[in-house]
């Protein structure tokens, strides 16, 4: 049972206060000070969380955050299905974000299609010594050979590759004169660049920017007859399929999607996407640059929305067709009135289940403001939240938009503070990632991963609300939960333990 | 619209539907800018061919799914076999979190390890600060016993000294002087994941025997009577390292079992998150210097650690992932030897049991052709246990395999009239075996969790066997050393060639026969 629905306001406040406290008593003072500005209690009416973020993470605190290249490689790029992304330098970085998150698509693995391939240029103690330029020539000329179908390709920089002094951008552009032109991409996303994934996401809009947008003729024309009513579906790397349960909405209200960025996207889509005459944006953190340079440049507007949850929903459909004509204005209240009986089903089966349950998140991108009013739909509170490399525009929109009074936000949290927290709250439901799920489920609190979806979803649309109920449901009411004390163990206080 | 609140469609279903796969034709023909479909069947066959291979094989300098990590992951796999102990990874913080899901993800359980998340002014000036801050963090914050240091390869290009380094933290307060912080240079451009566990077991046999850098005496080896036992890197640790101290208590030999981390990966759901658990303790490893003898699991993990144990005056023996009947024989002959112990009356019957499944289930794997990657000598280990089954392993691939594991791949297929077509491709990855599979086809495929995209392409069914296993669950509880473990590996096996059987006869009206059953 969660404490925080039988407490007021004030209370819950004042006892995260002193939760916050408590935590920042382990750290040496350097350290307590630093994470002090990271934690805060959410005041109601503040236009943003009162916390600082995007600054460097603590060495040795266990950060949950990743880098660079995870977000360049891991997030942006990656998912581009008919594009080559070489993971330029050791051989680690690739294999670990292998096929790891999820990132559906359709094509011919191997001959048309490449996202579940890992290629590398497996960086030996020569290459550090002698530079590895010479070889990225021989990689892509090998890709050429071998992949021969292949539409482009991406140099997703390592760590090595910006300390040694390598020139990608010169082998990338004497390589695409000598294939006629063929998109070749350099990413300067190296891991030690900024301080988390999020400045790799930038890094990799603007090589978008640099490397596709720019070369392509202003006066080249679509391989399709635009509409006015084509958008480009920004910031959804269709985890799970995420992006066709957004996708299918936007049809039905009579709209044409001509672009995923980047969820099984392909290059021509990337090439395509200046012609929308809306972009829709739903990871605003990982593509709000690329947006605002599509904006500036080719004057096209860009709508935040939020698939998550019946009630965002609605909202983001009617927000989504107020760009438009009556025609797509009717074809949202159409969509709306359409699945409203599959959101009162769903609501009607899983709400009792999960009523007055209390949530404590932890994820990136957009999910920690973003799942908010899902959980809200099925009765449920989410009563902490953080971001693993938000800014401070993402705690402005948390603020104003999706988390209560009292809330307790915690930025770049670290493993020893979240697992305080949770113990005190005692949440009925964590969503977090991988590194955290087992973490807690030893503590014996409910878990899911909200960067994967636990292998399930998709999450967003219609569709995906129903497979975000059932999953709660499972994961809340599984009857495993109640097993975790042995009977001839006598039964004590209900309270968590983590590790000292 | 296919979705209801009573039966709940998820991405397994869902897309299947006629709305989805409409959306999905319609924005391939509109957006996508495909390739022509005849164009696409003619490379995907062409890929198939010798002169793909040919092609395939030339390769230089592309590599194109590797089945081998970096170092720094073995690093973490090893330190967190030993009590308390606290992984440290000095350079970027993303590695560390790569290493911690990639062993959760496997084992299915907590993995913790820090990072000195070094960023561009580190980079510039060094990270002596993210060290000496990182020490103190970690130590304030999660008690451990020891912090093991590695590198990652940013470290390791800026050339970080980490013995200076540390020595620097300990005069600053980080931690106090004798606080045990051993460490290890795990360079990600050298060697594999199999490299950085030896170097950083090494790294902590060394801190504790050869004078913490420095800061104690060397210690003077008593001979005494134990054996130290060193898994390597091992998927199936947490079952194997129970097994073979079930085997030594068994025998009633005493060991130490070095870097064990059978625990940490495998504790229990109870209302408690054990950060620690288990593992060899600090006294044990510092003590592990007086036993008679070392014996590593895995060659190929102990390429320094065993020359530097023999060094202090041990007897050291190193055995190829032993699975099976002969390999384990030789194992326990092994103990016997070194300890004088006679091998119980239990293990001969457990033996038997072995034999005596390998005997009944024998008709339906002999003759059946295998390809297997893995590790050096999971490769090794597997291949032994094929040949004695009778089967051929055509293929054995090992992405970290050297010149000289290829040698003694070669010189085992030539100890057996089985071994006499299959071949070890040192070097190679899983791209290379994809072309092998097409051109010179085998019954099934021995290997990780990514052998189900070359079942996929290839249909060569596939039998996980490795590291990692994201796709399937628990199997790394069950030993596959030992005779128990060959059982298991056996049975695993022979289900594959069984439900495969099934699999190709059970189109009721047509094939009938064959869909026995009785086998």
């Amino acid at each position: 049972m969660s404490l925080a629905t039988t407490q007021s306001i004030a209370e819950i406040k004042a006892r995260n206060k002193e939760l916050i406290q408590e935590v920042l008593k382990v750290y040496p003072e350097k350290t307590a000070k630093r994470r002090a500005k990271h934690l805060n209690v959410h005041e109601v009416g503040k236009s943003d969380c009162g916390v600082k973020s995007n600054l460097k993470s603590i060495p040795g605190v266990m950060t949950i955050r990743g880098c660079a290249y995870a977000g360049s490689k891991g997030v942006v790029w990656g998912p581009i299905k008919d594009m080559i992304h070489i993971s330029h330098g050791p051989v680690g970085c690739g294999q670990y974000s292998w096929g790891s998150r999820r990132n559906y698509y359709v094509g011919t693995t191997g001959i048309d299609s490449f996202v579940t391939l890992q290629f590398t240029s497996d960086f030996q103690e020569k290459d550090i010594v002698f530079g590895g330029d010479k070889k990225l020539v021989k990689i892509i000329d090998e890709i050429q050979e071998l992949f021969p179908l292949n539409n482009g390709i991406t140099i997703q920089s390592e760590c090595p590759i910006g300390l040694i002094g390598d020139d990608i951008e010169a082998v990338s552009r004497a390589k695409s004169k000598e294939y006629g032109g063929k998109t070749i991409v350099p990413v300067r996303c190296e891991g030690f660049r900024g301080v988390s994934q999020s400045l790799g996401h930038h890094i990799a809009n603007d090589a978008v920017r640099d490397w596709v947008f720019d070369k392509v003729a202003p006066e080249s024309k679509p391989t399709f007859e635009p509409t006015p009513y084509d958008v480009a579906i920004i910031g959804d790397y269709n985890i799970g399929g995420d992006a066709w349960s957004s996708r299918i909405l936007l049809e039905e209200m009579g709209l044409r999607v001509i672009a995923q960025w980047s969820g099984d996207g392909s290059l021509a889509e990337l090439e395509a996407t200046p012609k929308a005459k809306l972009n829709v944006l739903h990871c605003y953190r990982s593509m709000n640059y690329i947006s605002r340079h599509m904006e500036e440049k080719f004057g096209i507007p860009w709508c935040e929305y939020n698939f998550f949850g019946p009630s965002k929903i609605v909202e983001s459909l009617r927000k989504i067709a107020g760009y438009f004509d009556d025609k797509i204005k009717e074809g949202a209240e159409r969509v709306i009135a359409k699945y409203q009986p599959l959101v009162d089903a769903v609501i009607a089966k899983y709400r009792p289940r999960l009523e007055g349950k209390s949530v404590m998140l932890f994820v990136g991108g957009l999910r920690p403001r973003h799942v908010i009013g899902a959980y809200e739909d099925l009765g449920m509170e989410v009563v902490g939240t953080g971001y693993e490399f938000g800014h401070n525009d993402d705690y402005q929109r948390t603020a104003q938009h999706y988390v209560k009074d009292g809330t307790l936000i915690y930025d770049d949290v670290t493993g020893y503070e979240f697992e305080r927290f949770v113990e005190k709250i005692q949440p009925n439901l964590v969503g977090s990632g991988i590194k955290e799920k087992y973490v807690f489920q030893k503590m014996g609190v409910p878990f899911r991963q909200m960067h994967s979806w636990d292998y399930s979803g998709p999450y967003h649309g219609y569709d995906g609300f129903a497979i975000f109920a059932r999953d709660m449901d499972m994961a809340i009411n599984s009857p495993i939960w109640k097993k975790t004390k042995a009977p001839w163990k006598e039964v004590p206080k209900p309270k968590l333990l983590a590790a000292e | 619209m296919a979705q209801s609140a009573e039966h709940v469609l998820d991405h397994v279903e869902l897309f299947r539907g006629p709305e989805y796969q409409q959306m999905l034709a319609n924005k391939k023909k509109m957006f996508e800018n495909p390739r022509d479909p005849a164009e696409v069947e003619r490379i995907r066959e062409w890929a198939k061919t010798p002169e793909y291979r040919e092609k395939n094989f030339a390769r230089e300098a592309l590599t194109v799914n590797p089945a081998k990590a970096c170092q720094p992951l073995g690093a973490v796999f090893a330190s967190v076999g030993f009590e308390a102990t606290l992984p440290f990874v000095h350079g970027s913080q993303g590695c560390v979190a790569y290493y911690r899901s990639h062993l959760s993800r496997h084992f299915k359980e907590p993995s913790s390890c820090v990072s000195s998340s070094m960023t561009e002014d580190a980079a510039v000036f060094g990270g002596l600060n993210n060290m000496i801050d990182g020490l103190a963090n970690s130590y304030n914050m999660y008690k451990p016993k020891m912090i093991a240091v590695s590198t990652t390869c940013m470290a390791e290009v800026i050339g970080d000294d980490l013995n200076a380094f540390i020595k620097t933290s300990k005069e600053k307060g980080s931690v106090p002087a004798d606080f045990d912080v051993p460490f290890a240079h795990t360079p990600a451009f050298v060697g594999s994941h199999v490299t950085g566990y030896d170097n950083a077991l090494k790294g902590i046999l060394e801190h504790f025997w050869d004078g913490k850098a420095g800061t104690a005496a060397k210690l003077e080896r008593a001979p005494n009577k134990k054996i130290n036992l060193i898994g390597g890197f091992d998927g199936y640790t947490v079952g194997n390292i129970r097994e073979i101290k079930r085997i030594f208590e068994l025998m009633g030999i005493q060991y130490t079992i070095l870097a064990d981390n059978s625990d940490v990966f495998d504790t229990p759901t109870d209302g408690e998150f054990r950060m620690y658990d288990g593992g060899t303790t600090l006294e044990d490893a510092a003590k592990a210097v007086h036993a008679k003898a070392t014996i590593s699991m895995q060659q190929w993990c102990t390429e320094k650690t065993l020359p530097f144990i023999a060094d202090h005056g041990q007897e050291v023996v190193a055995f190829n992932y032993p699975v099976g009947v002969s390999a384990t024989d030789e194992f326990l002959m092994a103990l016997s030897r070194i300890s004088g112990k006679d091998i119980p009356e239990e293990l001969t019957r457990e033996r038997g049991r072995l034999v005596d499944a390998m005997a009944d289930s024998s008709a339906h794997i002999h003759g059946k052709k295998f390809a297997i990657y893995g590790d050096p000598d999971l490769c090794y280990g597997l291949a032994a246990f094929l040949l004695e089954l009778g089967a051929e392993p055509i293929h054995v691939l090992s992405t970290n395999g050297n010149k000289a594991w290829e040698e003694k791949m070669q010189a085992l297929f030539g100890s057996s009239p089985f071994g006499q077509n299959c071949h070890a491709y040192p070097g190679r990855d899983l791209w290379h075996m994809r072309s092998l599979l097409f051109t010179e086809p085998v019954d099934f495929l021995i290997g990780n969790t990514y052998g189900k995209y070359l079942e996929r392409d290839t249909g060569t069914p596939l039998i996980r066997i490795g590291f990692p296993i994201f796709d399937r669950h628990h199997h790394h509880r069950s030993p596959v050393w030992g005779y128990q473990g060959g059982m298991n590996v056996l049975v695993k096996i022979l289900d594959k060639i069984f439900d495969e059987i099934d699999k190709k006869t059970n189109i009721a009206g047509k094939t009938d026969y064959s869909f026995d059953i009785i086998r």
